[in-house]
């Protein structure tokens, strides 16, 4: 139940751009259509859950080294590896894979939301089971938001914007509505968290 | 190019956040008041002038292949330095800023930059390119914290301009990141749109 309550937490309470303002660049950059916004989300999830594993056991050796403060450093040079051996080995073992997410993933390595991740789970001390479902969930979570922002904006396009609001200031303002909405989310996390006694 | 226009071009030409629209995550994340979205900008300064620095002076010692993971634990380096003595110094502070500290390295401008400018200048000119992005950047953060904290509570820097009651939560929450941060562009692209 815990691990269901994770998922709401992550994709709809806290959502990772919505609410906590990661992976705001790649969500202005790349969501002009949905496709291009489902291929992305796709890495992103894929990525995130396979570097947080990784990430998470690298702190265990960290932490019994008393090496703790190189976290930042180790992490973010495992997760640019990681993206790199992801990319080399997707276009070997399945080059249609490679050909729909392969453009997005050196997007990705700079993309804050998998640094973050890997971060939050350290400092939330979940167990690595938990933190897996929290990565995977946040990338879901990261996916809808994109998917709902990307077919807003196809809407948009077909609108008339004033000058100087056209391109980032109506895009920023529409995500603000809708991270408005997804506002009324909050409080359900605790809600649910009683009503299963967790 | 001469220095000062150098500097000058961080600031408004090639402004990081108005006009290049890098670094997103922190402007809308750190621009819960005032003093947040400086401290936040100086930090990422701090980091943005002493990478620079570094990759302009070690750009003839690193290959080309690995130039990007060069640059990213020159920045990594530098971002645990700020880590480190912000959680000495100033803890509540760092505790505020939370999760966006060490997110400094994944910040675009701070890669983009090294790689843009630093890769191809001297040490001086990444130098000051360094302060004159950090100082827009720190322009645009504080303006955009400034402008939430002010709609939101009432005041600025902590200074009551009127009485809290009469503020809008709204801003200082997510959404009114994004609508304030929408509004400030337009304005600034409406002023500078002006004078050319």
């Amino acid at each position: 139940m815990s691990y269901i309550l994770i998922f709401i937490t992550a994709v709809f309470v806290n959502n990772i751009v919505l609410a906590q303002f990661l992976g705001i660049c790649p969500f202005l950059g790349v969501s002009r259509k949905v496709e291009t916004a489902v291929g992305m989300s796709a890495a992103v999830a894929f990525v995130m859950t396979l570097s947080t594993i990784i990430t998470y056991l690298i702190q265990g050796v960290l932490d019994s080294f008393g090496l703790g403060f190189m976290q930042t450093i180790t992490f973010i040079l495992v997760i640019a590896a990681l993206v790199q051996m992801v990319e080399i080995i997707l276009k070997k073992v399945s080059p249609p894979l490679y050909q729909a997410l392969g453009v997005f993933l050196p997007l990705i390595t700079t993309n804050c939301t998998i640094l973050g991740v890997a971060i939050l789970v350290i400092q939330k001390n979940l167990n690595l089971v938990e933190s897996v479902i929290f990565a995977f969930s946040t990338a879901i979570g990261f996916g809808v938001a994109l998917v709902l922002f990307a077919g807003l904006r196809e809407q948009l396009a077909l609108t008339r914007i004033p000058n100087g609001m056209k391109g980032a200031p109506i895009a920023l303002i529409v995500a603000g509505m809708l991270a408005m909405a997804f506002m009324g989310f909050s409080g359900i996390d605790k809600t649910l968290a009683k009503l299963w006694g967790i | 190019m001469s220095y000062l226009r150098i500097l000058t071009n961080g600031i408004i030409k090639e402004n990081p956040t108005f006009v290049l629209l890098l670094g997103m995550c922190p402007t809308l994340g750190t621009t819960s008041s005032a003093l947040n979205g400086m401290s936040m900008g100086l930090a990422t300064a701090f980091v943005l002038i002493a990478s620079n620095m570094a990759v302009a002076m070690m750009k003839n010692l690193i290959p080309d292949k690995v130039r990007i993971p060069a640059y990213v634990v020159i920045i990594a380096t530098f971002v645990t330095v700020v880590q480190l003595v912000m959680q000495a110094y100033v803890p509540g502070l760092y505790a505020s800023l939370g999760l966006f500290i060490p997110l400094i390295v994944v910040n675009c401008i701070v890669l983009g930059r090294a790689e843009s400018f630093a890769a191809k200048s001297t040490t001086t000119e990444s130098a000051f390119d360094g302060l004159g992005i950090g100082l827009g950047f720190t322009m645009a953060l504080t303006i955009l914290g400034a402008v939430r904290e002010f709609l939101g509570t009432g005041r600025i820097f902590g200074w009551n301009i009127y009485p809290e009651k009469f503020g809008s939560l709204l801003f200082v929450l997510a959404p009114g990141a994004f609508i304030v941060l929408g509004f400030l562009i337009a304005l600034f692209n409406i002023f500078t749109k002006r004078s050319k």
